[in-house]
């Protein structure tokens, strides 16, 4: 048992105990057994084997979302964040579960993205660059030559720990910019590649937003429920308890730094896809595709949708979306950015859990709510 | 019964024709504009706006019998961000003309994407990539400025007129400093001038002490192809060195926003001749007045620059070429466009720098000024005009099947 799980249970038990005084104990069960359920450790792996009502209605809502929604909703917002949110998501699994602050999550999906680019079809002004191979061939190159760096960099980063991790990495990232800018054999510089686009495939223009679309939505979905079951497999708990004490996991008789290296590699696929996908959006790639703007971006991104779960990544990058595309409308035009700035800060400030904690703070207010407070509600 | 049907019909699709006819002349035409406002080109982009907005102002906010109604965007000089904002802008606020972008890579961006929108008409905002109208050009995409290398054309023989024999190039690694480098070496190297040494600097670079250590002691002048905050960098980095060479400058390397710059190097520009379709003592009435009422619009107050730069008049080029299609056709947009568009295809364009009229690819052809830096009595420095150069087209006099379009080693004439 683990010692939030001996708070909890002991928090709980405190609870009951100071409720059966005032409440018929039914009553108190009721209220207790539903939070206890969600948040616990052990409940938690039943619970993910039972699909529950609201996965129902998400999953129902995501899949009829380009119905109702704008082919320009659909794609520059609903396309957008999903692949933006796989390359957070592969970020939230390195930081949140395995304590590895990693920025160079965006050069992980920017090496795929220049590997689609060069590897398969582009119109760069000097097109001699790109070698036009079937997509297929390209996108699988891709994946394998960015998982292969994301472990490189998990390698050359593993051994550090807090603030040198995220020095390195963004070392790394900051590398691989000044390499794409001034590399033209390869990388064709500063231009980059344009009209890097989506195939045609089994009839289907898969550039256009709704194909697209579901396209991003499939790669997402499996990347959420992947890291959902890698969490409760043995590979996602032996990382968990690296994370939380990687002494004791040694002393076990877990290899840490091979542990981490494959954690690395796993969030590497998560954050090539989500690059493929990335490329195929914008239709081109530039330096500044994975410039420091945008290993930043990603942090934000993880930070802003919350670390506890694999879905914090996805409401951060609808948000973050959201707010790029429409800040401009609400305010003069000069002044978009600190809305942005201001809607960053607020949430960081006020939820240091992101919206996921924020939302949790909420449910446990009304769940237990102004009846009899408890300590409990501020913790979570 | 049929029958009665088929009159009721009529009539109702006769009700229906009256009524939308009516609303037609009473809707209004949106313009979505869009030009940097964040990044390093934050000011040009601010004037390419209020060039823009000039442009319907002088018009009293109407075209062709219709309202304007203008939305804004921003980008950053990064060609995804401007296919962003200008996605959100046609599909999301549903304008039906846009106007934009500034910067040549984002020009060529928003060109491949105006492809998919086949029922909007876009106009270019002041980017001069060379490759937007050469390289698949788009049906729908109209520039009604003239680009980077016809700005320089004219350059390389006043160069050489003042002695300079052999110069090095600095600039920009992207697009648009390539076209004006070839603008300027395709007549100075035909004029028998060497360009032993060429540096490209990343846009947005901070340090340029390894590009001013790499300048030759035997070149009689640099060609600065750099804008915004990268040429006061450059400028004020070479003063630190202990500089002294002459400048032969791109378009926007001496446009207004860096002859207000504050430094000491600023004298030192003085004397520089440049190639742009700008000049702000050109004393063409049309010119004046195009600046008073800049000035009357915008007083420095506000943040606007003295005289209007090269980015307001770009901007407001297009704008007006936007806004005087939808006179000649009435307001009339229907058919996607296609009577519009007819209509910018052939317009000869009034400009307050000449007429402008379009090539086969809807690319402007132009005139040019070359210029050089003086100060006035007041201590301001402007661009005195030496030359006019007429009818430049995107070939610059080449002959086509010889014609290769600006890159890092095009041309070439060490």
């Amino acid at each position: 048992m683990s010692a939030a799980e001996w708070r909890n249970a002991m928090n709980a038990g405190a609870g009951r105990l100071a409720m059966g005084k005032l409440l018929p104990q039914k009553q108190g069960q009721t209220t207790f057994s539903d939070p206890a359920d969600r948040i616990g450790g052990k409940r938690g792996l039943s619970l993910f084997l039972h699909i529950g009502l609201r996965h129902v209605v998400v999953l129902a809502f995501l899949l009829a979302f380009p119905v109702y929604a704008t082919p320009f909703l659909t794609f520059q917002i609903g396309a957008q964040s999903l692949a933006l949110g796989l390359v957070a998501l592969s970020l939230t699994f390195l930081a949140g579960y395995g304590g590895m602050v990693s920025l160079a999550q965006m050069t992980v999906a920017g090496i795929a993205g220049y590997s689609v680019a060069i590897f398969g079809a582009a119109g760069s002004s000097d097109a001699a660059i790109s070698l036009g191979w079937p997509w297929w061939l390209a996108v699988a190159v891709a994946v394998v030559i960015a998982t292969l760096c994301a472990a490189f960099i998990g390698w050359l980063s593993v051994r550090t720990e807090g603030i040198y991790t995220i020095m390195i990495t963004l070392a790394v990232g900051v590398a691989f910019y000044y390499l794409c800018l001034q590399n033209y054999s390869v990388f064709n510089g500063f231009q980059g590649f344009q009209r890097v686009q989506a195939p045609t495939v089994l009839g289907i223009n898969w550039r256009e937003p709704l194909p697209f679309y579901y396209l991003a939505l499939f790669w997402s979905l499996a990347g959420y429920f992947f890291i959902k079951y890698l969490l409760r497999a043995p590979f996602g708990i032996a990382l968990q308890g690296i994370r939380d004490n990687p002494r004791r996991m040694n002393a076990l008789g877990f290899h840490v730094t091979a542990h981490r290296i494959a954690a690395y590699a796993v969030a590497g696929v998560l954050a090539a896809i989500g690059g493929v996908l990335l490329v195929w959006y914008n239709g081109l790639i530039t330096p500044n595709s994975a410039g420091t703007s945008w290993l930043i971006n990603i942090l934000i991104i993880a930070v802003l949708g919350g670390m506890r779960h694999p879905i914090g990544p996805f409401i951060g990058a609808v948000v973050f979306v959201l707010l790029q595309t429409f800040a401009i409308d609400l305010i003069d035009r000069e002044r978009f950015n600190l809305v942005i700035g201001t809607v960053f800060l607020a949430i960081v400030l006020f939820s240091p859990d992101g919206l996921l904690g924020l939302w949790a703070a909420l449910k446990s207010r009304f769940a237990s709510g102004s009846k009899f407070p408890t300590p409990r509600g501020g913790s979570k | 019964m049929k029958q009665r049907t088929f009159v009721r019909t009529l009539v109702g699709a006769a009700v229906l024709v009256a009524f939308s006819g009516a609303a037609y002349s009473q809707q209004v035409v949106k313009i979505g504009l869009l030009a940097t406002l964040e990044g390093p080109f934050a000011a040009g982009g601010a004037d390419g706006m209020r060039g823009a907005e000039l442009a319907i102002k002088q018009k009293n906010g109407m075209a062709g019998g219709r309202k304007i109604e203008l939305i804004k965007a921003s980008s950053d000089a990064k060609p995804d961000v401007a296919v962003n904002a200008t996605r959100k802008l046609v599909e999301q606020d549903k304008v039906d003309i846009m106007v934009g972008p500034l910067s040549g890579g984002e020009g060529i961006a928003v060109k491949d994407y105006s492809k998919t929108q086949p029922n909007i008409t876009f106009i270019n905002g002041s980017s001069g990539a060379q490759a937007t109208t050469l390289v698949s050009p788009s049906t729908n995409f109209f520039r009604f400025n003239t680009e980077g290398a016809q700005w320089m054309v004219g350059l390389g023989k006043a160069a050489l007129d003042r002695g300079y024999k052999r110069v090095m190039v600095i600039a920009e690694d992207y697009a648009f400093p390539y076209s004006q480098v070839q603008g300027f070496m395709s007549e100075y190297c035909r004029l028998g001038g060497k360009v032993p040494v060429k540096a490209w600097v990343p846009l947005g670079g901070k340090d340029y002490s390894s590009v001013i250590a790499r300048i030759p002691n035997d070149v009689d002048a640099l060609v600065v192809v750099l804008g915004g905050a990268d040429a006061v960098n450059f400028l004020n980095q070479y003063e630190a060195a202990g500089g002294n060479k002459p400048m032969v400058g791109g378009s926007i390397t001496v446009s207004q926003d860096i002859l207000n710059y504050k430094g000491k190097r600023r004298d030192s520009l003085v004397g520089t001749i440049a190639g742009s379709p700008i000049a702000d003592a050109y004393d063409a009435p049309d010119f004046k007045a195009f600046v008073a009422d800049y000035q009357k619009n915008f007083p420095v107050s506000s943040g606007a620059y003295p005289s209007p730069s090269l980015f307001a008049l770009v901007y407001y080029i297009n704008m007006k070429a936007a806004l005087d299609g939808l006179d000649a056709v009435k307001g009339d947009l229907s058919g996607g466009q296609a009577k519009y568009r007819e209509a910018l295809a052939k317009m000869t364009l009034k400009t307050p720098v000449g007429d402008v009229k379009l090539d086969a690819n809807r690319q402007a052809i132009g005139s040019t000024f070359i210029t050089e830096v003086v100060k006035d009595a007041q201590g301001n420095l402007f661009n005195k005009v030496l030359r006019r150069v007429d009818g430049i087209d995107q070939m610059l006099g080449i002959p086509k099947d010889q014609f290769k379009m600006g890159s890092r080693d095009e041309p070439n004439c060490p």
